[in-house]
């Protein structure tokens, strides 16, 4: 890992596990061990949460519609008398999940490009920055919103509703954040090609892909680590961007981006609905931003703490 | 410096040809086909169909019909506007002011906040101000504008009732009221969409200072006996600001995507909301434009940044 260089005072303690100095310099940074213990909660809480609470997302009761929190709704009712935790939780599930696997794309296809950027001497190596320059200028959210107008029916046919929508949004947000990962994986293999252990493989007759996979990208992989999980939270935003705009998941499908568009028109009447998802969207942000904050104390080789 | 300029803009005409490319090429490979509906009426025959089809052009090969869409882009015909009834590009020059008004607004705004801020925060640093400030400036990028667009309208119109939460062109005010109705109804999205700037702008400007103030130069010219203020602004600053215009660049396109999701929540008549409503409307050759139209706009920006890159470091544009 590219933090576990021993720092001095971490040498004279006696034992040594990288693991260890990684969670010490993490735990350094309150804000990011509460961050975590948040998140944790948050991700418990859409995992677990129908087990005990057991009220579905779509009971309609018009009668007891647009209530403030109470013991029989927790965090109130929308217009249509339902149970806002419920619908919580279940798009929770979708956001964090999206969130995820957005990030999967992104970091796999940014370390794809930046190692073969990296490893790459000619042409090839030119031509991907500029790719990656060019992606870098894209208006991202039009784009988004364009590429989601047009594949939207097709992969609707293809895999249902919910599932051909979270396939093209988890792809295009993934597909359109790659580039800072790419970036910085270059500029990593960059420098650890030239390093002297990487020499040292290569005299030994380790073929390119094998200095790449047990050489390099072990080595390279700190920065990466921060910059997915910043990249989960960014993609939290994009899909309740989406959600928000009225052109992410179906009307039926409870993202927390979703809730907020519906909530919207109610603001003056019933703002619990709105506030309720959106704080649960920043908090899942704000905690995922500060672990990547606290991952960079953690991971930063060049930084003694 | 006029060669400099001269190369970037020679750089950016490659960058737009592949974004229009990339623009393009996805509208291509997209399934669903303008002709679809003739395909299905009965009463047009196969041979219309097959002439329409070769009038316009549908069945040259890919690289021809990308060649002859762009030869029209630059000719100005951007196409019509099925749902407004107008030219696409007259509909959008329409609403391009409503737009950067905005967005220059709260860039302005963003500066104002985070250059005193940052600048403070990075001379003292691990002081209670910067602790404050860095942690606000973290809460401030976490929250997405669209919570924030909400939490203003409920605050400032629900339940303050001070300023108007629907963004109007056809203000019944003349003369001073009419500017002061202008600036009032402006107050809310300007503060999202800068104070989201603000955020980010004021950690890199603290960083970027961070950065400078420990380099030799710097403790050269307090050792001449500067004061503190000259030796911050006029040695400091300078050199700082240089890597913060890059990053203020490369923060464009997260701009226009705050600025998209600001004019829908105070329904500012700009390019963003008309990109929505021909979304839902299914207006093919307006979402297109617009699309470009944002891309352009952030290339333009990034070559402001670099024009004024060189200006602040005559290195660069000796090179």
């Amino acid at each position: 890992m590219a933090g576990l260089t021993l720092a001095s005072p971490s040498a004279e303690r006696g034992v040594y596990s990288p693991w260890r100095e990684t969670w010490r310099r993490y735990s350094r940074h309150k804000l990011a061990v509460v961050s975590a213990v948040l998140l944790l909660v948050l991700i418990l809480a859409v995992v677990f949460g129908p087990f005990i609470w057991r009220v579905k997302i779509n009971d309609i009761d018009i009668v007891a519609g647009l209530q403030g929190p109470s013991l029989t709704h927790p965090f109130g009712t929308d217009d249509l008398g339902q149970d806002i935790l419920a619908r919580m939780i279940y798009g929770g599930r979708i956001s964090l999940a999206v969130g995820l696997a957005a990030m999967l794309v992104s970091v796999f296809i940014g370390t794809l490009i930046g190692a073969l950027a990296g490893m790459s001497r000619g042409a090839l190596g030119h031509g991907l920055m500029w790719l990656t320059d060019l992606f870098l200028s894209l208006p991202a959210l039009p784009l988004l919103l364009m590429l989601i107008y047009l594949f939207r029916d097709a992969l609707k046919a293809m895999f249902g509703p919910e599932g051909g929508i979270f396939i093209l949004i988890v792809l295009v947000i993934g597909g359109l954040r790659w580039m800072p990962v790419a970036r910085l994986v270059r500029a990593q293999f960059l420098s650890i090609r030239e390093k002297e252990f990487v020499e040292a493989a290569r005299a030994l007759g380790a073929s390119p892909v094998r200095q790449v996979v047990k050489h390099i990208l072990p080595n390279a992989l700190g920065p990466v680590i921060i910059a997915g999980t910043i990249d989960v939270a960014a993609a939290i935003i994009a899909e309740s961007t989406l959600s928000f705009l009225g052109l992410g998941f179906p009307p039926d499908t409870p993202t927390w981006g979703r809730l907020l568009f519906d909530a919207k028109d109610f603001l003056d009447i019933g703002p619990h609905w709105a506030l309720f998802p959106g704080g649960a969207i920043f908090i899942a942000v704000v905690a995922i931003n500060f672990i990547g904050d606290g991952l960079r104390d953690a991971l930063d080789a060049r930084r003694v703490i | 410096m006029s060669q400099y300029v001269l190369r970037r803009l020679l750089i950016a005409i490659p960058s737009l040809l592949g974004i229009s490319a990339v623009l393009f090429f996805v509208l291509a490979l997209a399934p669903g086909d303008p002709f679809s509906e003739l395909a299905t009426n009965p009463n047009v025959p196969p041979e219309v169909q097959a002439a329409l089809r070769a009038r316009f052009g549908l069945d040259d090969p890919i690289y021809l019909r990308y060649l002859h869409w762009l030869f029209a882009m630059a000719h100005g015909d951007w196409g019509f506007s099925f749902v407004s009834r107008m030219d696409v590009d007259r509909l959008i020059l329409q609403r391009l002011p409503a737009t950067l008004y905005v967005i220059g607004s709260a860039q302005v705004l963003a500066l104002l906040i985070a250059i005193p801020v940052g600048v403070y925060a990075a001379t003292k640093p691990y002081s209670l101000f910067d602790q404050i400030a860095n942690t606000l400036a973290f809460i401030g990028f976490s929250l997405p504008t669209f919570f924030t667009g909400l939490l203003f309208i409920l605050i400032f119109s629900v339940t303050l009732d001070w300023l108007p939460f629907v963004y109007t062109t056809d203000i019944k005010a003349t003369g001073i009221h009419y500017v002061l109705e202008m600036i009032r109804q402006a107050i809310m999205p300007v503060a999202v969409l800068g104070l989201f700037q603000a955020a980010s702008m004021t950690r890199f400007v603290r960083s970027a200072m961070l950065d400078v103030i420990r380099l030799d130069y710097v403790t050269t010219a307090r050792a001449k006996g500067l004061g503190q203020a000259k030796v911050i602004v006029k040695h400091v600053m300078r050199n700082a600001m240089i890597p913060v215009v890059t990053l203020i660049a490369l923060q464009m396109p997260a701009v226009f995507g705050g600025a998209l999701v600001t004019e829908q929540i105070f329904r500012i008549p700009g390019i963003g909301s008309l990109l929505i409503s021909s979304i839902l409307s299914n207006d093919t050759p307006v979402v297109m434009a617009v699309t470009f139209v944002f891309a352009c706009l952030v290339v333009l920006f990034n070559l402001i940044a670099d024009v004024l890159y060189g200006w602040l470091d005559p290195r660069i544009s000796l090179r």
